[in-house]
């Protein structure tokens, strides 16, 4: 990934800047915690932490508009509390208890919130994406111009069924944004190791759908890349693709030992391209923001968040005959 | 205040492990996502970071340890200018860890009826399917299909069928016919040949708040999309606590044709209907056929529709109504008896039927029942007239192993062993993929022979 140019960007107001920090601090620190629960045995099974991905839904998210829609893979949380999902919801299901969005019965790969218009949280990877274009498909059907944010991994671009989508996507005519977020690697195989022409955005092409490539360590490249995809969209232009470069600093899953990456490289991106970081010079070198400000922010996201733990241990586990609920909805 | 650093479990499975490596010493300053050592799980050596910022006070637990427990404190962490010595432990920030799992006792599992699983209880009208003396008329299970679609999407203008050839090619099987005429292509829609894209974006549809009738041109070809299936359409409303439905019906002609081999020739029955989140109907007759589409249609959760090809050219008698459904759950006893009890479905019934027929000339009575769904199943008919017949034979074109029939057998024998004059009986397609050659297919199929000389078996005659 090429170097950060820190030319200056006159657009920008101080308000957006102070957003963009606390959007992505929130999702790192809620993430740093749920590793940490995760250690301590209060969240099970599989926990993949969003970490050095946060522009990417940041960016997006400030590009969306009410009543778009976002669906996306098991890297999820992320997701969740930049589309305005309550962080106490989503700590209490990762905790497996009563007060979490899916009362428990989810786990951190599968949420969903209606109201915030998230359709997950999909556990099988690359299964979000014809899901995304189906959701698309729906608004184009009820003749509403509203766009779907499908979201999906440098791994599940591999997969048949998102070049079956990307079909009939184009085919036709559906509002959907297929969000390649490439971190480089898919587990632990690199995209070189999996992929012969790693321009996953120049895919689209065989089939008709527009796209580029994105800097995904840069929030504001992120948000001015996804309003031109919303724009073709919203137009009735059809799908659009954005592949966004961007790195997990943590393993695939809490379990991951990382051993097919060095700890230099990690380390380097850290220093040199962290996304949160960058926002965080803007702000000081642009004096929107003093060292004091920034640590009210700080402390205040660090509030929410252990605010969130606290609800997510003290919240109880599911009633015994929550086991037998919602396995169908009443005819 | 001093934090203490807890020993982590890096695995879904981890109990203990080895602290291997200390990266960072008493007096370090570490901060958010610093590696502070290194530790050894069953598996690998995990590199263990900082979350909180601070001072690293006392190690605790020294590098090399082994058998380290998860949770164990293994080093204290002091803010800014705190004493390791004078420290105090901050227990509130975050640092109990998870409760033991505790047994839960029998009193709990009977309270959420964990000891005695059984089928929810189905609340099922039993009046008769039709009023007496409504009008019929002869028509087809391919003309039922088709009023029926046809009927819905008038009534409801989210309904929309997709699939291969259903629109400007009416159908590989007909069963669309003048349906794109009728709605157009908006809601009568052609897709390429991609079953695993269709049926996930039939489902995204769902989920968008429409309601997709999903045709397979065959249900072999709904392999390539199971996935989307099982994984999506039927466990979301429980993965998203109750929050999300996919009101969906997938269907399309499932089982044996005629000569079409291996790949084209299986009935998918008994697959679909051990999923829980998913219904699953199999009609037999036309008027089945029109009633249970109707209810799947309208149904808020997602439906596996399984058609039969031999069936579809089949005539029979369908009550003209201006709205006609039948409700999930409830058999139809197609004739009674008091000798033997046959349970069947879909096109078996047309063995079974023929059976009882010839039964009845040697003077043996078999009470035919047609299932028609086998999620929800209507257990309660096949009970009761196990009891009053103390005999079953179960027929189905599937293979035998872990067959609808064989559920059935166990389900008799934990409620009605009593009654029982004679082992269940479970007449099945044989264990063999379908063979090409003409002699062969017979003899891989069910057959009405082998249903009589089941229940002469059972009645000992």
């Amino acid at each position: 990934m090429a170097a950060r140019k820190t030319a200056a960007k006159p657009n920008v107001s101080k308000d957006e800047l102070l957003h963009y920090y606390r959007e992505m601090l929130l999702i790192r620190r809620f993430e740093e915690k749920a590793g940490q629960l995760y250690g301590m045995g209060l969240i099970g099974g599989f926990c993949h932490l969003y970490i050095g991905q946060e522009a990417v839904v940041v960016g997006l998210e400030a590009a969306a508009e009410e009543g778009d829609k976002r669906v996306t893979s098991y890297r999820d949380h992320g997701h969740m509390l930049a589309c305005g999902m309550d962080p106490k919801g989503v700590m209490a299901e990762l905790t497996g208890r009563e007060g979490g969005y899916s009362k428990g019965k989810g786990g951190s790969m599968h949420m969903f919130s209606k109201e915030k218009h998230f359709y997950g949280g999909h556990g099988i990877v690359a299964a979000q994406v014809p899901i995304g274009a189906g959701l698309a498909f729906a608004d184009k059907y009820k003749g509403n111009d509203r766009v779907t944010f499908t979201y999906f991994g440098d791994g599940a671009a591999n997969q048949g069924q998102v070049y079956e989508s990307y079909n009939m996507a184009e085919l036709w005519d559906l509002p959907v944004i297929f969000v390649i977020e490439n971190n480089q690697y898919a587990m632990g195989t690199s995209t070189k190791r999996s992929t012969k022409s790693p321009s996953y955005w120049e895919r689209g092409a065989a089939y008709g759908i527009p796209g580029e490539e994105v800097d995904g360590m840069d929030v504001l490249a992120v948000k001015a890349a996804g309003e031109k995809a919303v724009a073709h969209c919203r137009a009735g232009k059809g799908p659009y693709i954005l592949e966004i470069k961007t790195y997990r600093y943590r393993g695939h899953s809490m379990s991951d030992p990382a051993k097919y990456r060095t700890r230099e490289e990690v380390q380097k991106m850290r220093e040199e391209r962290d996304a949160i970081e960058h926002v965080r010079e803007m702000l000081l070198q642009g004096k929107h923001a003093s060292e004091d400000d920034l640590k009210a922010i700080d402390k205040e996201i660090k509030g929410i968040v252990n605010e969130a733990a606290e609800f997510s241990k003290e919240s109880p586990e599911p009633a015994l005959d929550e086991l037998w609920t919602d396995i169908y909805a009443e005819a | 205040m001093a934090t203490e650093i807890l020993m982590p479990a890096l695995s879904p499975t981890m109990e203990e492990g080895t602290l291997a490596k200390w990266l960072v010493k008493e007096g370090d300053t570490v901060s958010s996502g610093d590696i502070l050592a290194e530790i050894e799980t069953d598996k690998a050596t995990m590199e263990f970071e900082a979350v909180d910022e601070g001072v690293m006070g006392k190690i605790l637990i020294a590098e090399g340890t082994e058998g380290v427990k998860v949770n164990t404190p293994i080093a204290m962490l002091l803010d800014e200018g705190e004493d390791a010595d004078s420290a105090t432990v901050d227990t509130a920030q975050s640092q109990q860890p998870a409760p033991a799992d505790k047994e839960q006792s029998s009193e709990d599992q009977k309270a959420a009826g964990l000891l005695h699983p059984s089928p929810a209880a189905l609340k099922i009208d039993r009046s008769p399917d039709w009023p007496e003396g409504t009008e019929m008329k002869q028509t087809t299970v391919r003309e039922a299909l088709r009023d029926a679609m046809a009927e819905e999407m008038r009534r409801d203008d989210d309904v929309f069928l997709m699939g291969e050839e259903v629109a400007e090619y009416q159908g590989a099987y007909k069963i669309s016919q003048g349906l794109l005429d009728e709605f157009g292509a908006k809601r009568v829609i052609d897709t390429p040949i991609t079953e695993h894209g269709f049926a996930g974006i039939g489902v995204g549809a769902a989920f968008g708040g429409l309601r997709p009738i999903v045709e397979f041109m065959t249900f072999n070809f709904a392999m390539q999309a199971i996935d989307q299936i099982i994984n999506s359409a039927a466990k979301t409303l429980y993965m998203s606590g109750g929050q999300m439905g996919c009101p969906i019906v997938f269907r399309g002609p499932n089982g044996a044709a005629a000569r079409v081999g291996a790949q084209h020739s299986q009935d998918y029955a008994a697959w679909y209907s051990m999923i829980p989140g998913l219904k699953v109907v199999m009609p037999y007759s036309a008027a089945d056929a029109k009633g249970l589409m109707k209810t799947a249609i309208r149904d808020p959760n997602p439906i596996i529709f399984l058609e039969n090809e031999i069936l579809y050219g089949r005539s029979f008698d369908v009550p003209v109504l201006d709205d006609f459904t039948i409700p999930f759950g409830k058999a139809k006893i197609w004739r009674e008896g008091s000798d033997v009890t046959i349970v069947s479905f879909g096109i078996g019934m047309t063995y079974a039927l023929e059976a009882a027929e010839a039964l009845a000339k040697d003077g043996i009575e078999a009470e035919v029942i047609d299932l028609r769904t086998l999620r929800p199943l209507d257990y309660e008919t096949v009970i009761e007239s196990v009891k009053k017949t103390n005999r079953c034979v179960t027929v189905e074109e599937g293979f035998p192993v872990g067959s609808i029939g064989n559920h059935l057998s166990a389900y008799i024998m934990t409620h009605a062993f009593d009654y029982l004059d004679a082992p269940v009986l479970n007449m099945t397609g044989k264990d063999v993929p379908m063979p090409y050659a003409a002699n062969l297919e017979k003899l891989a199929l069910v057959t009405t022979k082998e249903v009589i000389d089941a229940v002469k078996q059972v009645t000992y005659r």
